[in-house]
């Protein structure tokens, strides 16, 4: 039984890992040179509480059960994954009204343990927000995550496991017979199919109506946020949320896992052909700045590291399309919005465990060798000194530092390059080498010199991120 | 991991630890410095252009000739320099200096330190500038390496963003190598470095200099494309129906150097403006045993100023380690009207001292005010991209807090 998963963000990649765990050949294919480079690059990170999504919906469903699996997922895998808790802030008299309207939703959805704080014990344990907010809704279980590690990760460890990665490949079509999938066509070649799982983020609506069950439709609605420089670790210790609207959660105030501070997002609808609009705009940056010092007004705006975009796949509904299709084989796992980041892991369970044997009618089996770990690259910055220098007394590399801001050495670049990391992002997604707060200044042309030696390809060669990205042109002189 | 005790430590391999290592190691005390990169002389070694040592060796030389001079002076190198050591931390409670390096962690207990760690280059992603982020936009020090010691050329048609003189010196290099160079927009109504570099680099080459203009939008799917770029007012606001649309492949930002800190900016005093710490004449900071020098400090123009300011360092924390009593700071600077950066800020009134400082604003004539004297006048234009550097010799007259301003006059 062949399965193909499309799209190898955060929630193909969780899906393929948890196929490999059964006797099934299975094929993970993205369009992108790299994994998580969709919309699983740029967003708030969040593992949401799972209290907000409305009763009911198939985001409820998922995401209070997400959020509760990535203790132990984060542990096989080995990614970073922070409890922080998350407050939703109040600062009118009817947004205190729609904190207690919110925890009961959060009850209805099984999320349990909220509360509601005064501002004076806000006050203590966030020392920097809004002197004006009233009250605060906290909830304890949410975190913060890296999603795009969270997909290297998954992926890392479903080929450990025997799945097979097609990257920098496009699906082009998909071709049924007698109401079943039978094949999936790329730019590269054709292979044949059983199972075809649609988690292709903003473009599964093209994908279902290759395999002619286009019943929905993708808009893309973009957020914008401000990346603080580390120094600023502890501005806020939680993930902090105004009270939201209809249309969004608002913009935020995140602690990111490496120390950082993000700002936003905002909300603009784009028209449906602007898949790939990821520019920032000065309204949209503006907006994220004066709404994030709302909540947390001694933030200084000369930290700025990077400005970024992201788009989220939204549908008409506002909610997830998970399921199986009147075609049989073909399943979508679509617009996954907000919290997909949360909802992924329980999706991908969902996937291999009610619609592969419940509405396929196949009976999996499981191997019996699955391996459920991987290690993540070291990094010095998470690892204590007597135990780093056993890892330099083994590879010297691990002493050589390449990248100052984040304290990253050769001997991680060169690892990541082992795991498949072919361009400047890839390096950087990987160890956070040019990440931080000098933006590769000191290191983006050492890290081109490893790539070239390690993959022995000349410089010119060398990419950002997609085909087009080249970064030297040629030689000065011969 | 291994301890090694040593006198002088000195932190960075630029022209003022360099300075520095020279000053020490000829008093004699165990004097060591640690550098992060390959090989010391920091930004020297891309600065293949000459300009550099005309006050110290009265000759034009190039970065590199000029790191020569001081790897000349210094002797046994390897006695002294240790490459590719990272410092990671300083504990200054214990006197500690963790490093790491191919031989792992070593840990350094010096007697004194030497902070010399130089500067970085702003990115321009720190600018919040709209639009998309693609491949093709260096800042000025990144093109400089890349065109000066990789051998390659970052693009066909470039923009320069930014006249700061690394940014004026790669138009010049940029153009002479081939590459389209349209122009350099600059978002002060004044040019960010030396005239001499404006007059040698841009005007000699015919590039245009846009001053009050500055980039609106970057446009582009994976690689840069274009850029909007168009006018500011005086608050740097765009103005509406300046913007023009530039195609090119490639940014060149030069937009500000920020000193680097990091290792002491959270026990030492640190100076907002100057971004560094707060130093008296014999270059000590805030904490007897640390003293700093060079772009770290503050950011300089001239290598001269930079290697001066090694070799104070470099010979007081030797006299510290050898236990001489060093005199203590007795008068305070205070920055009054029109003064930017300003260093030293202590000063212990022993001996003549030079003291640099930059005006916030241009001034067509004017003078430096010590609490209300002048002790210098000006009648040439004075600007902030132009440090100012004043020898202090008479300082018994003054008082404890003196007021430094730079005024007009007639
Ligand atoms: C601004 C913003 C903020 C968000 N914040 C949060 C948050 O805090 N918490 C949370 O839980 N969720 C959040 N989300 C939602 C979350 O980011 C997404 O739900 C999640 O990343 C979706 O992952 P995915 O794998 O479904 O999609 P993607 O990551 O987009 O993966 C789909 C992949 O399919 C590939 N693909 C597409 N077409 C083809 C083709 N024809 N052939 C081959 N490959 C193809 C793409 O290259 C892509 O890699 C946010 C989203 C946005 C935009
Ligand atoms: C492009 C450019 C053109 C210039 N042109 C001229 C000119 O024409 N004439 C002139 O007189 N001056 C010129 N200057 C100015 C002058 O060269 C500099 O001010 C001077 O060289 C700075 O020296 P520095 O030692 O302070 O800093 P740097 O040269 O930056 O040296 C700092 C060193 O410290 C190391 N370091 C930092 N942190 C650590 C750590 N944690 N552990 C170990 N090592 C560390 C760095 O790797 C670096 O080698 C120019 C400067 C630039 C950038």
């Amino acid at each position: 039984m062949r399965v193909f998963v499309i799209g190898a963000g955060i929630t193909g990649s969780l899906i393929t890992r948890e196929l490999s765990k059964y006797d099934l050949e299975v094929h993970v294919i993205d369009k992108a040179p790299d994994i998580g480079w969709g919309v699983t690059k740029a967003n708030s990170a969040i593992v949401h509480g799972g209290y907000d999504d409305p009763p009911g919906s198939v985001r409820a469903q998922f995401a209070a059960l997400g959020n509760k699996m990535y203790d132990e997922l984060s542990n096989e895998l080995d990614f970073d994954f922070i409890r922080t808790g998350s407050y939703v802030v109040a600062f009118k008299e009817e947004d205190v009204e729609y904190l207690k309207e919110l925890k009961k939703r959060g009850v209805k959805n099984g999320v349990s343990n909220l509360e509601i704080l005064t501002s004076e014990e806000l006050k203590n344990r966030e020392p920097n927000l809004n002197k004006d907010i009233k009250a605060a809704l906290w909830c304890p279980t949410a975190g913060i995550t890296e999603p795009w590690e969270v997909s290297i990760a998954a992926i890392e460890n479903a080929k450990d496991n025997g799945a097979i990665v097609h990257l920098d490949e496009k699906v082009l079509d998909i071709i049924v017979q007698n109401q079943k999938v039978k094949k999936i066509l790329t730019d590269k070649g054709e292979y044949n199919a059983d199972i075809i799982i649609n988690a292709a983020g903003l473009f599964a609506d093209e994908i279902a109506k290759m395999a002619g069950v286009a019943d929905f439709e993708i808009f893309p609605r973009k957020g914008e946020y401000i990346l603080l420089d580390k120094k600023l670790k502890g501005l806020v210790n939680a993930v902090i949320f105004p009270t939201p609207t209809k249309k969004s959660k608002g913009i935020l105030v995140v602690p990111t896992v490496d120390g950082g501070i993000l700002l936003g997002p905002n909300a603009v609808d784009l028209p449906k052909d602007q898949k790939n609009n990821l520019e920032t705009t000065k309204e949209g940056l503006n907006e994220v700045y004066e709404k994030s010092k709302a909540l947390v007004p001694s933030i200084d705006i000369s930290y700025s590291v990077k400005t970024f975009a992201g788009l989220r796949p939204e549908t008409k509904n506002k909610d997830f399309i998970i399921g199986a299709t009147k075609i049989w084989g073909f399943i979508n796992v679509a617009g996954i919005r907000s919290p997909g980041l949360t909802a992924a892991p329980a999706i991908a369970k969902y996937i291999t465990e009610k619609v592969i044997p419940e509405d396929l009618g196949l009976n999996l089996s499981k191997k019996s060798n699955f391996n459920p770990f991987r290690k993540r690259i070291p990094h010095l910055e998470e690892t204590n000194l007597e135990e780093w220098e056993k890892i330099v007394k083994k590879d010297p590399r691990f002493g050589r530092t390449v990248c100052f801001c984040n304290n990253v050495s050769e001997g991680e670049i060169v690892e990541a390059i082992k795991r498949g990391a072919k361009t400047l992002d890839g390096v950087k997604f990987r160890t956070r080498a040019s990440f931080g707060r000098c933006q590769g200044g000191f290191c983006s042309l050492k890290i081109l010199e490893i790539i070239s030696r390690e993959l022995s390809i000349p410089l010119e060669e060398i990419k950002q991120n997609y085909k087009n990205s080249w970064i030297v042109k040629g030689k000065v002189r011969p | 991991m291994r301890i090694e005790k040593v006198d002088v430590l000195i932190i960075g391999g630029g022209a003022a630890g360099l300075a520095a290592a020279i000053e020490a190691k000829n008093t004699g005390v165990k004097t060591l410095l640690l550098e992060r990169d390959r090989n010391t002389g920091g930004v020297l070694n891309q600065c293949i252009h000459n300009g550099f040592g005309l006050h110290v060796f009265k000759e034009e030389l190039t970065g590199p000739e000029f790191m020569e001079r001081l790897w000349e002076e210094l002797g046994n190198l390897d006695e002294i320099i240790r490459n590719n050591y990272t410092v990671l931390k300083i504990d200054h409670i214990n006197r500690e200096v963790i490093t790491l390096s191919e031989e792992g962690i070593v840990v350094f207990k010096p007697k004194a330190l030497i902070m010399a760690t130089g500067a970085r280059e702003r990115p321009l992603n720190a600018l919040r500038i709209p639009g998309s982020r693609v491949a093709g936009v260096y800042t000025a020090g990144v093109a400089q390496k890349m065109v000066n010691i990789y051998n390659r050329l970052p693009g066909n048609r470039v923009l320069i963003v930014g006249s700061g003189d690394i940014g004026l010196i790669m138009a010049r290099r940029l153009k002479i190598e081939g590459m389209d160079v349209l122009g350099v927009v600059e978002i002060m109504p004044e040019p960010g470095g030396l005239i001499r570099n404006v007059v040698q680099c841009l005007e000699d080459f015919n590039i245009p200099l846009w001053l009050s203009h500055t980039v609106f939008k970057i446009h582009g799917k994976e690689r840069l494309e274009g850029v909007t770029i168009g006018k500011v007012d005086e608050n740097f606001n765009p103005i509406p129906g300046t913007e023009r649309y530039i195609e090119v492949d490639t940014l060149v930002a030069s937009v500000g150097l920020i000193p680097q800190n990091e290792l002491i900016e959270n026990f030492v005093e640190m100076d907002p403006i100057n971004r560094g710490p707060v130093i008296d004449d014999l270059m000590r900071t805030s904490i007897e045993w640390i003293f700093a020098a060079g772009n770290n400090v503050a950011i300089h123009d001239l290598v001269d100023f930079v290697y001066e300011e090694g070799k104070i360092a470099g010979r007081n924390a030797a006299k510290y380690v050898l236990g001489e009593k060093l005199p203590k700071p007795k008068y305070i600077f205070k920055r009054g009207n029109n003064v930017g950066v300003l260093l030293p800020q202590r000063f212990t009134g022993k001996e003549p001292f030079k003291m640099y400082l930059r005006p916030k604003k241009s001034l067509e004539k004017s003078a430096i005010l010590f609490s209300g004297k002048v002790v210098r006048k000006f009648n040439w234009k004075i600007r902030p991209s132009e440090m100012i550097d004043l020898v202090v010799r008479n300082f018994e007259s003054l008082p404890n807090e003196v007021l430094v301003e730079v005024n007009k006059i007639d």
